[in-house]
C-alpha cells in the first residue's frame, strides 16, 4: 500500500479538495460526455472549452470572478455555432471552427492585454492547464450546485434528446423541437464545460467529457450501461490521477513532479486504447446489445 | 510599415496565406476542420519537449505533428475520428504540460507558440518556411484530383479503385507539415483560422472547385496582409485581427447564400 500512498496524501488539504472538485467534475462531464459522443459533437465540445478560456482570460480584464467569464462565454460561444450552423450534420465543423477561431483570435488579444497592463505572471499558464490543486475549497458548493442543474437539464429533456440524436426525422414527426432541443443540448454542454475548464483547467475538460464517455460506448451498445461505465471510468481516471500526481512529488526529490493533467489524461487514453482491443468488449460487452447507437 | 524587420514579415505572411489558402480549401471541402485544429495545437508540445531536451523546437513540432497526423489516421479506422482526434490532441496537451513542469520560466514560449511572432520573424526563417510551403502546395497539386473525388464523390473514387483512408492520411500529413512550417511564425491558433475562415467563405461566392480554390488563396492573403497592418498601427496581436476577419469573410459567405438563395425562391 504504502508505494500507492505516499504519507500525508489522505491528510493533505489540497488533494480532500481536488478528489471532490474532480469526483463532481468527472460525473458531469461523463454524463454529458455521452450525449456528446452520441450526437458527433465531440469537436464542439472541445471548441467550447477553448471559447470558455477566452472567458477566462478576458474575467481577468474586467475583474469578474474567473467562474462568470469561463460560463458566460461558453453560453455565448454555443449560442454563436447554433446560428453558424452547427445543428446541421454537414458544415457543422466548419461552423465549429469559425467560431473557435474567432474565440483563440480574442483570447490573444485578451491575454496580450492581461499580461501587459498587469504584468502578473503565470496568468498565460494558468488559465490554459489550470490546475485541480490549485482550486480554492470554497468553490466547491458552487461547483455542486452547477452540476446538479446540469444534470437535472439533462435528465429533463433525456427523452426528446435521445430521440433527436439517433432520428432528427423521427423526432419532429412526433413533435419534438430539433432546432429547440439542440439548443437547449449546446447551452447544457457549455455550461458543463465552462465549469469543467475553470474547476480542472480546459485540457482535463475535454479529455474527461470525451474519453470516458467513447470508452464506454465501446464497451457495451446499452446507453444506460454507457452512462455507469462512463462514470466509474470517469471517476477512476480522475482519483488514480490525483494519487499518481501526489506521488510524483516524491520519486525524484530533485524534480517538481509532473502535473495532475498529465497522469489523468494518460490513464483515460490507454483505457480508451485498451476498450478498442476485441477481447476486452467481448469480455465486457458479452451480454448487452439493445441500442445500437455508435 | 514596409521596412526592415517588415519585411520578413510581409513575406512570411503571404507564404503563410497561399498555403492556408490552398490546404484549408480542402480542409473545409472534407470537413476536416478538427484534425486542422487539432494537429497544430498539439504539436507546440513538441516544440515544448524540444525546448526540454535542447533541439531546435522545428523538429520537435515536425515529429509530434507527424506522429499525429499518423495516429489520428490510425486510430481512425477503428473508432470514431472526432473522439479519436480530441482524445490526440488531450494527449498531446497532457505532454506538453508535463514538459512544461520540467523546465523553468517558459512563459513567454508557451504565448509565442500559442499565438505566433510573425513580428519577430528574422531572414533567416523565411527561406525554410518557403520550401516547406512549396512543398505543400506541390503535395496538394498531385493528390488534387483524389483530394477531390473522394470528397465530393466518394462512390465514384470508389469504383476507381481508390483508398479513402489512404488520401486521409496523406491529407493529414500535408497538414502536418503545413503545420511545422506556420506555427513557429503564425502560432498553433492561428493557422487555424486562417484555414478555415477563407476557404469557407470562398465556398459561398464560388461554385467551381478551381475558383473557390483561387478565392480562398485570395481571402486568405487579404485576410493576414491586413491583419499584418491592422497589428502594426495598433500594437494588439496579429492573431487577434486574422481570427476577427476570418470570422467576418465567413459571416458576408453565408449573407451572400442566403441572400441568393432567397432571391431563387423570390423568383
Amino acid at each position: 500500500m504504502r508505494f500507492l500512498f505516499e504519507p500525508g496524501l489522505f491528510s493533505s488539504a489540497p488533494v480532500q479538495t481536488a478528489f471532490v472538485i474532480g469526483g463532481v467534475t468527472a460525473v458531469v462531464s461523463a454524463i454529458v460526455g455521452v450525449l456528446t459522443v452520441v450526437r458527433g459533437q465531440s469537436f464542439a465540445g472541445h471548441a467550447l472549452t477553448d471559447v470558455a478560456t477566452t472567458g477566462g482570460s478576458g474575467s481577468f480584464l474586467v475583474g469578474v470572478t474567473p467562474l462568470v467569464g469561463f460560463i458566460g462565454a461558453g453560453v455565448l460561444g454555443a449560442g454563436a455555432m447554433e446560428l453558424a450552423g452547427v445543428q446541421r450534420r454537414r458544415g457543422r465543423d466548419v461552423a465549429t471552427g469559425i467560431v473557435l477561431g474567432a474565440a483563440t483570435g480574442l483570447a490573444a488579444l485578451f491575454l496580450y492585454l492581461d499580461t501587459t497592463r498587469s504584468a502578473s505572471t503565470g496568468v498565460t499558464q494558468q488559465i490554459l492547464f489550470g490546475s485541480i490543486f490549485t482550486v480554492d475549497p470554497s468553490t466547491i458548493p458552487v461547483v455542486i450546485v452547477i452540476s446538479v442543474v446540469t444534470i437535472a437539464l439533462i435528465g429533463w429533456m433525456y427523452r426528446p434528446l435521445l430521440l433527436s440524436s439517433l432520428s432528427s426525422e423521427l423526432a419532429s414527426a412526433r413533435g419534438v423541437g430539433v432546432r429547440r432541443v439542440s439548443l437547449l443540448f449546446m447551452m447544457t454542454l457549455a455550461v458543463s464545460v465552462g465549469l469543467s475548464s475553470v474547476a480542472i483547467g480546459s485540457v482535463l475538460s475535454t479529455a474527461l467529457l470525451i474519453g470516458p464517455a467513447a470508452t464506454a460506448l465501446r464497451l457495451t451498445k446499452n446507453l444506460r450501461r454507457a452512462f455507469v461505465y462512463s462514470c466509474v471510468v470517469g471517476v477512476v481516471a480522475t482519483w488514480l490521477g490525483v494519487v499518481l500526481a501526489y506521488d510524483s512529488y516524491y520519486w525524484d526529490p530533485s524534480s517538481q513532479g509532473l502535473p495532475v493533467s498529465f497522469f489523468i489524461v494518460s490513464i483515460i487514453f490507454l483505457g480508451y486504447l485498451v476498450s478498442g482491443l476485441g477481447l476486452v468488449r467481448r469480455f465486457v460487452g458479452r451480454r448487452a446489445s439493445v441500442v445500437t447507437v455508435v | 510599415m514596409f521596412s526592415g524587420f517588415m519585411v520578413n514579415a510581409w513575406l512570411v505572411a503571404t507564404v503563410v496565406a497561399l498555403v492556408a489558402g490552398v490546404v484549408g480549401f480542402f480542409v473545409v471541402l472534407r470537413g476536416s476542420a478538427f484534425p486542422a485544429h487539432a494537429i497544430p495545437n498539439g504539436a507546440f508540445a513538441g516544440a515544448a519537449g524540444a525546448n526540454l531536451i535542447g533541439v531546435n523546437p522545428l523538429i520537435g513540432l515536425g515529429v509530434f505533428s507527424l506522429a499525429a497526423a499518423l495516429g489520428i489516421g490510425r486510430l481512425s479506422r477503428r473508432g470514431r475520428s472526432d473522439v479519436v482526434t480530441a482524445l490526440a490532441l488531450m494527449m498531446m496537451l497532457a505532454l506538453g504540460a508535463a514538459f512544461i513542469s520540467q523546465s523553468t520560466e517558459y512563459e513567454p514560449q508557451i504565448f509565442s507558440l500559442l499565438f505566433g511572432e510573425i513580428l519577430g520573424v528574422s531572414a533567416s526563417q523565411v527561406v525554410p518556411v518557403a520550401v516547406l510551403g512549396a512543398v505543400c502546395v506541390a503535395a496538394v497539386a498531385v493528390l488534387y484530383r483524389r483530394l477531390l473525388m473522394t470528397s465530393i464523390a466518394p462512390e465514384i473514387a470508389a469504383a476507381r479503385g481508390l483508398r479513402p483512408e489512404r488520401v486521409e492520411l496523406a491529407f493529414l500529413v500535408v497538414i502536418a507539415c503545413s503545420t511545422t512550417m506556420t506555427v513557429p511564425v503564425v502560432g498553433a491558433l492561428l493557422i487555424f483560422s486562417l484555414m478555415i475562415g477563407p476557404p469557407a467563405a470562398a465556398r459561398s461566392f464560388a461554385n467551381r472547385p478551381e475558383f473557390a480554390l483561387v478565392g480562398s488563396v485570395a481571402i486568405a492573403l487579404v485576410t493576414v496582409w491586413g491583419a499584418l497592418a491592422c497589428s502594426f498601427t495598433t500594437n494588439w496581436p496579429v492573431g487577434f485581427y486574422v481570427g476577427v476577419f476570418s470570422a467576418t469573410w465567413f459571416g458576408l459567405g453565408r449573407a451572400y447564400t442566403w441572400r441568393r438563395t432567397r432571391a431563387v425562391k423570390g423568383a
